[in-house]
């Protein structure tokens, strides 16, 4: 629990403007609690005006970006040089919505042609990346030439590529070369033994390793790439991958290790094990975490350095907003069909309308958070909102697809995850009782904001003790969630409710039909 | 005198067509094939052959038995 002086400095810090804080790098370990504003989850916080002028604008490196930016990924890099027991390396199933996973592959001409169609279409897209469906290093020529050609036409898109990390060390002076300034490494352990469980095998140096000495050649190259990414000040930030009994207590000593050498941001993320997608660990009944240890485990490294916990584990083809897919919209054939007008002055003129929006959406937080400066309370809940972005309550509960996860405290609202809550396939059939999804995935949370809500699921989550609420209906996601934290905590103290712990949730997995 | 990728289980991941230190890997639309008379199962260059290294599909590269196995010239 945070002492009243942890909390005012929190407040503090969430109401300092931007660019008054130090100009220091990164937000490391500066502070002692306060990393909920800080780079990955909310503004600028106590990052470096060059480090914020990086990021802001990246769905994928800030939380609060990525309410309002999109990004793209293109499919150009197909080869991979390890195996990892989490991917199976088919893509023929366009209903898959996991990494390593693509339905078309694109050369790079095709590859700038769509980044261009897409940039057109959705102005608010600023970032494109390149992260498969192998590794963007095991396929050096396809990526880099994506790069120059898109650096070409449209210069105002953010770069980034996501890797394994085996090639990076050769690659680094090239990367930044090309102005390359987000790069993610997956590291999923730094001990050989722990990842001689989930690497069979890594391709280097003409040989294919096994056992512990492939997972020792990994973990090298990996440390030493990331190493020389931050001495040249690029931005890095770590995936791994949380995998039970395998690597869930290790992934602290990752953190630790990655934040020594410069990561800014870290991502941990659920192994992905449906026995459908055909991995080693899915076929062996390897499970993923649920949402209560995913979050634990974040939470437990969170005071290290930043955390990401927006992260959707998009597939390499994606295409919109984090958590949307509008890939379907700009296949091969309709992109080389598309008259293309790269216009930089409208996307920027739209971008501007976009900020304000932000900006408001960050003023309405702060004004709402004062009015918890005198509050003491250890509660603490958390809260699923249906949203389709730009930080409002704005999805009705039966079409929402995930929903997004609020903590709330007297210290303010921080985002800590989402939740999936489509239609799955399971064996070929569609699930019947969808509420009863909704519920096992939210089921740690206090209550559920919507825009709207029929009876019969508004009956159905009360019964399993979500409140659900839909008079903050169009408003602000955060600037609702603490007044309704601050109305919850005065019906406990009337004696109207009795504040009880939630209990765990899932992590839902398989393909996406809908 | 030749590796035979088998297409009925190649992604088409086209890992091995950069690996081939004989140029003997051609993708035409993303299928890939491997040329016999070039193929020299990487004899005389690598210690194993490069493309059944990196395939990341099991028994999809295999010894194409409708050729002989590759001689070096003495």
């Amino acid at each position: 629990m945070e002492s009243g002086e942890q909390k005012t400095i929190a407040l503090l810090r969430v109401m300092q403007p931007a660019g008054q804080e130090n100009g220091g790098k990164g937000c490391g370990s500066k502070g002692s609690k306060g990393k909920s504003s800080c780079g990955s989850s909310a503004g600028q916080g106590d990052l470096s005006p060059e480090i914020w002028e990086k990021v802001k604008n990246h769905p994928c490196y800030s939380e609060e970006a990525h309410h309002h930016y999109a990004r793209m990924h293109v499919a150009v890099a197909p080869a991979c040089n390890i195996q990892c027991n989490y991917c199976n390396r088919k893509y023929d199933c366009s209903n898959e919505s996991r990494p390593g996973v693509v339905s078309e592959r694109l050369t790079p001409e095709q590859a700038a042609k769509k980044v261009l169609a897409v940039a057109s279409t959705i102005p608010q897209m600023t970032v494109l990346g390149i992260a498969g469906p192998g590794d963007p290093l095991a396929n050096p020529e396809k990526t880099f030439r994506t790069f120059e050609l898109v650096a070409k036409t449209a210069p105002d898109i953010k770069l980034c590529l996501s890797t394994n990390g085996l090639m990076l060390p050769d690659y680094v002076d090239r990367i930044a070369a090309m102005n390359i300034d987000h790069v993610t490494i997956t590291i999923n352990m730094i001990d050989p033994k722990v990842g001689a469980k989930i690497y069979p095998w890594v391709f280097y140096n003409h040989n294919r390793y096994t056992g512990v000495e492939a997972a020792q050649i990994l973990s090298e190259r990996q440390l030493l790439g990331l190493e020389m990414l931050t001495t040249r000040g690029i931005l890095c930030k770590v995936n791994s991958v949380m995998i039970p009994g395998i690597n869930d207590h290790h992934l602290v000593a990752v953190n630790k290790a990655v934040k020594s050498r410069g990561a800014f941001l870290h991502n941990i993320m659920p192994l992905i094990s449906a026995p459908e997608h055909g991995t080693f660990f899915g076929l062996n009944g390897q499970p993923g975490p649920t949402a209560q240890e995913l979050k634990l485990l974040q939470d437990s490294c969170e005071g290290e350095m930043n955390m990401m916990r927006h992260c959707r584990q998009c597939r390499a083809d994606a295409v919109g907003l984090l958590g949307e897919d509008r890939s379907a919209e700009f296949s091969t054939e309709k992109v080389m069909a598309m008259e293309v007008d790269y216009d930089l002055a409208s996307r920027q003129a739209y971008q501007e309308k976009v900020e304000v929006k932000r900006q408001a959406v960050v003023a309405a937080r702060n004004v709402e958070l004062a009015t918890l400066a005198g509050e003491r309370s250890d509660i603490s809940i958390l809260i699923a909102v249906a949203t389709k972005g730009g930080g409002r309550i704005n999805e009705h509960f039966g079409h929402a697809k995930e929903f997004q996860i609020y903590e709330v405290s007297t210290a303010g609202s921080k985002f800590v995850g989402h939740r999936r809550v489509d239609l799955y396939c399971e064996g070929g059939y569609a699930e019947e009782d969808s509420l009863e999804t909704v519920v096992r995935a939210i089921n740690d949370c206090h209550a559920v904001f919507v825009a709207r809500i029929g009876g019969c699921p508004c009956e159905g989550l009360k019964a399993a003790g979500i409140e659900p609420v839909d008079r903050f209906a169009l408003e602000y996601i955060e600037q609702s969630a603490i007044a309704y934290f601050r109305e919850y905590l005065e019906r406990v103290r009337s004696g109207e409710v009795e504040h009880q712990q939630r209990g765990d949730a899932d992590i839902r997995q398989g393909a996406l039909i809908a | 005198m030749a590796y035979k990728i088998k297409e009925s289980t190649c992604v088409g991941c086209s890992a091995c067509h950069d690996q081939c230190p004989n140029h003997a890997i051609v993708e035409k639309n993303f299928v890939l094939s491997i040329d016999p008379t070039k193929c020299t199962e990487c004899i005389g260059f690598f210690s194993e052959p490069q493309c059944v290294a990196i395939c990341p599909i099991p028994r999809t590269i295999h010894i194409n038995p409708d050729v002989p196995r590759f001689q070096m010239a003495v």
